[in-house]
């Protein structure tokens, strides 16, 4: 190392400088830079959306950067494949653990790349054993090679994914919310390999929502927002406060014209009431929560906060576990899609073509699926009053199509989204949730959208909106509602809502 | 009419055609009244099947099927001395009953339904054997169900029995499949399961009612099989038929992972195997190529349709 011309350059295990990466119709990265020393944490911070997975995407060989350069060890390097990025000693541990849970402890660490003996190739058990134990030795783990993986808890299948990073000489390891699905003290054991790994000379990026973890772990913090660097942080430096305002601190356009009147009479009954709910993600957090009537409330949070799995609760996709939903003041049932419908509750789904849509279908055919029955005489459909209906819904809600004939999966995204919404809107709603509702939506259609939702609203429909999208949360919502791992940590009323306030409620 | 079903209805024609051409006897009375005869028959159960193949599932069941109840069916007429009209209300009930219980396993227990309709097919043939004592159960010259072997074996203004009973059947599940609600849930169950819980259809019911169907219609050809072979010898009878519905099926157009499939594709599939049986009779090709002719016909027309059907979507790119 002292031999080096460049002694700076060689303390750096990775050096990312000026990484930028279009997609069509979106800069993800602008000219992004990250740097981190050999046996170094570096956090790597932002909201949703700021550009952090398209980087480490970057790293990993998925994506490749239309500008910028990467060196490892100070040699420049490009990285064209998953392949190339594991050649270069970059290891990922992913959010969903990608282990084989078939298979034992040792297959997993050596998969691809088992060790053989004899002609025929036959799996060296021995030797693959006896490097399975050094590998989990180093993690101070004694477990057997042979156990399997699904006999392993959460937090040691992860630490089967940092083993298999660390056998293949992993210089760089990146974590990718690595404690989201721990417990506090599997978390704590995590911590502990983290820091014996830093000791032993690994590079690791730690990509995480949650202060404490950065607060412990981070050599630095890198800030990301916007797909650019927003700012670093050096150890000391590392405030809740100082963190939150460099994650949100920018201008919010002038696209939403926010409502000024406060919803509806204010002594009216709660319109829709969710009391002590508790999801299978979140089995320990109860959420209790109310929308008026003509009232859109925004329910903000980080990925992983336990939103989606509370709208998948309330419209009985997954039961809850525990917890009641009134409506009016009158409890109803949500033990199943079906009954949830009946109690007037709709789910747009923040995947509509796996859940919103049968796109293989017709737009009269979806948008008619729920309500068949009004559209039918004795069990037969009436098709000249559902293409009624089809036809109706496609100009009010200026469905852009060819005709109702056409198949769903044919439209763009925003029409399909109005397919969704005009399924519902033929019935009774009572209550809408939706989620993420203008996910890969054009700028056109998500004002639509939005002028959709609030005229909903004004006809008395109670609105769940989950949005990761704050300029979309801060424009429509009338109330804010922030989920915080499965927890609702505020709500916020119209006049209390910025941006600041909501980030400092979503990382509490 | 779509693409696949017209383009196996050419199918149909074109080899309907050669064969007619090679041997004049195709076109004979005889002939023609036979190949009805069985397109009828295999046609009630093959549009059962090929329902449940529409919900993305499969029934493997109705071949032993056809053995156990048609070994009931001798019992209750020759030996127990049953009125023929309530032989047949049971009969019907049990197709429907063993239907019922496969949906129950499969949407209930989530069974994969070829696990459950595999065990059937086991089941059922090794049942019918154990009740017929591995022997020949037969009609004999009963009296009482005259009716029933006309079903089977007679005609109507010189159309067989069994054809016109498939066009009765056919009508009925074209307004059930095409036409009711119930129908167009089951295509949504089919094509995207979840998509159709999240619109509030019980998917599980829709399913199971599919098997119902089938076992339903299983039933009402086990009745016309056994009167037509007019003997039921439990280890062969049926053997295989499971086959020639879900053939047909996917010939008409049903694909395999649900969600497709037309009534009127499914008849005319039904009708394809039985012209390519007829033509392995007709042109001397030796009786033990019957199902290699078969599976070379069906090999080569999915090819193509295949091979068509890329052509058309890279031209549309």
């Amino acid at each position: 190392m002292t031999n080096s011309p460049f002694p700076d350059l060689m303390m750096h295990a990775l050096q990312m400088s000026g990484i930028s990466k279009r997609f069509p119709g979106v800069t993800a990265l602008d000219s992004v830079s990250l740097d981190v020393a050999r046996g170094e944490v570096v956090a790597l911070v932002g909201e949703n959306g700021a550009g952090k997975s398209t980087l480490m995407k970057i790293l990993a060989g998925i994506h490749q950067p239309d500008s910028g350069t990467i060196r490892i060890n100070g040699e420049p390097v490009a990285i064209r494949s998953p392949r190339e990025s594991a050649s270069h000693g970059i290891g990922i541990i992913h959010q969903e653990l990608e282990v084989i849970d078939s298979l034992d402890i040792a297959g997993n660490v050596f998969l691809g790349r088992e060790p053989t003996r004899g002609p025929l190739r036959f799996i060296d058990r021995e030797k693959i054993d006896a490097d399975t134990i050094a590998v989990l030795a180093r993690l101070n783990l004694r477990l057997s090679p042979r156990t399997l993986v699904r006999d392993l808890s959460t937090a040691h299948q992860q630490m089967v994914e940092i083993a298999r990073a660390i056998s293949l000489n992993a210089g760089i390891l990146i974590m990718d919310e690595p404690t989201s699905s721990l417990t506090l003290t599997e978390t704590e054991q995590l911590f502990r390999v983290v820091k014996d790994l830093r000791g032993a000379g690994v590079s690791i990026i730690y990509i995480s929502h949650r202060l404490s973890e950065v607060q412990e772990l981070a050599d630095h913090v890198v800030v990301l927002r916007d797909g650019r660097n927003a700012g670093t942080l050096e150890r000391d430096q590392i405030h809740h406060d100082a963190l939150v305002q460099m994650m949100v601190g920018r201008d919010l356009n002038s696209f939403y014209t926010p409502r000024q009147s406060p919803a509806g009479p204010s002594s009216e009954t709660d319109c829709f009431e969710v009391k002590q709910m508790r999801t299978r993600r979140y089995p320990n957090s109860e959420v209790s929560f109310a929308v008026r009537r003509g009232e859109i409330l925004g329910l903000a949070g980080l990925v992983g906060a336990g939103r989606s799995e509370l709208a998948a609760a309330i419209f009985g996709v997954e039961p809850p576990l525990s917890g009641t939903v009134r409506i009016h003041g009158v409890e109803v049932g949500i033990q199943s899609p079906r009954e949830a419908i009946r109690s007037g509750i709709y789910l747009i789904p923040e995947d509509r073509r796996s859940f919103g849509l049968i796109t293989a279908m017709t737009v009269r055919e979806n948008i008619t699926l729920p309500a068949l029955a009004q559209y039918s005489s004795s069990g037969f459909i009436v098709r000249s009053a559902e293409e009624a209906v089809a036809q109706k819904m496609c100009a009010e809600l200026k469905i852009k199509t060819p005709s109702v004939e056409v198949a769903a999966s044919n439209l763009s995204g925003g029409n399909q989204q109005k397919v969704v919404l005009a399924k519902w809107l033929s019935l009774d709603p009572k209550v809408i949730l939706f989620d993420e509702p203008t996910r890969g939506i054009d700028v056109g259609a998500k004002a639509e959208i939005y002028q959709l939702m609030r005229r909903l609203a004004d006809q008395g429909v109670a609105i769940l909106m989950i949005s990761s999208d704050m300029e979309e949360i801060l424009g429509n919502s009338d109330r804010v509602a922030v989920m915080h791992e499965g927890r609702i940590s505020g709500i916020l009323d119209r006049p209390e809502c910025s941006q600041e306030a909501i980030m400092r409620l979503a990382v509490a | 009419m779509r693409r696949k079903e017209l383009s196996i209805l050419i199918l149909l024609l074109v080899l309907c055609a050669i064969v007619a051409f090679m041997n004049p006897q195709f076109l004979s009375s005889a002939n023609i009244q036979n190949t009805s005869r069985l397109i009828g028959t295999y046609g009630i159960f093959s549009i059962g099947v090929g329902i449940v193949v529409i919900t993305g599932g499969i029934d493997l069941s109705v071949g032993s099927m056809f053995a156990l109840l048609g070994v009931l069916l001798s019992m209750m007429l020759t030996e127990w001395h049953w009125p023929a009209v309530l032989v047949v209300v049971v009969i019907l009930a049990l197709g429907a009953g063993l239907g019922w219980i496969h949906g129950l396993l499969i949407t209930r227990l989530r069974l994969q339904p070829f696990i459950v309709t595999l065990c059937g097919l086991l089941l059922y043939r090794g049942l019918a054997r154990y009740i017929a004592a591995d022997s020949s159960k037969g009609f004999g010259s009963g009296k009482g169900f005259q009716w029933l072997r006309d079903l089977a074996t007679g005609s109507l203004f010189g159309v067989p029995m069994p054809f016109v009973l498939m066009i009765i059947v056919g009508l009925v599940m074209w307004m059930m499949l095409h036409r009711s609600v119930y129908g167009r849930h089951l295509f949504a169950v089919g094509r995207n399961e979840e998509a159709a819980r999240y619109s509030g259809i019980r998917s599980r019911n829709v399913i199971a009612g599919a098997y119902v169907i089938s076992g339903g219609l299983a039933g009402v050809a086990s009745i016309l099989i056994a009167f037509y072979t007019n003997s039921v010898s439990p280890s062969s009878h049926g053997n295989f038929y499971e086959l020639y519905a879900i053939a047909a099926a996917v010939l008409g157009g049903c694909s395999l992972r649900g969600g497709e499939g037309s009534i009127l594709g499914i008849v005319i599939g039904t009708a394809l195997l039985q012209v390519l049986r007829n033509l392995v009779n007709l042109l001397d090709i030796p009786g033990s190529l019957d199902f290699a002719v078969m599976g070379a016909v069906i090999l080569i027309g999915v090819i193509a349709d295949q091979i068509l059907t890329s052509r058309k979507s890279e031209s549309r790119l």
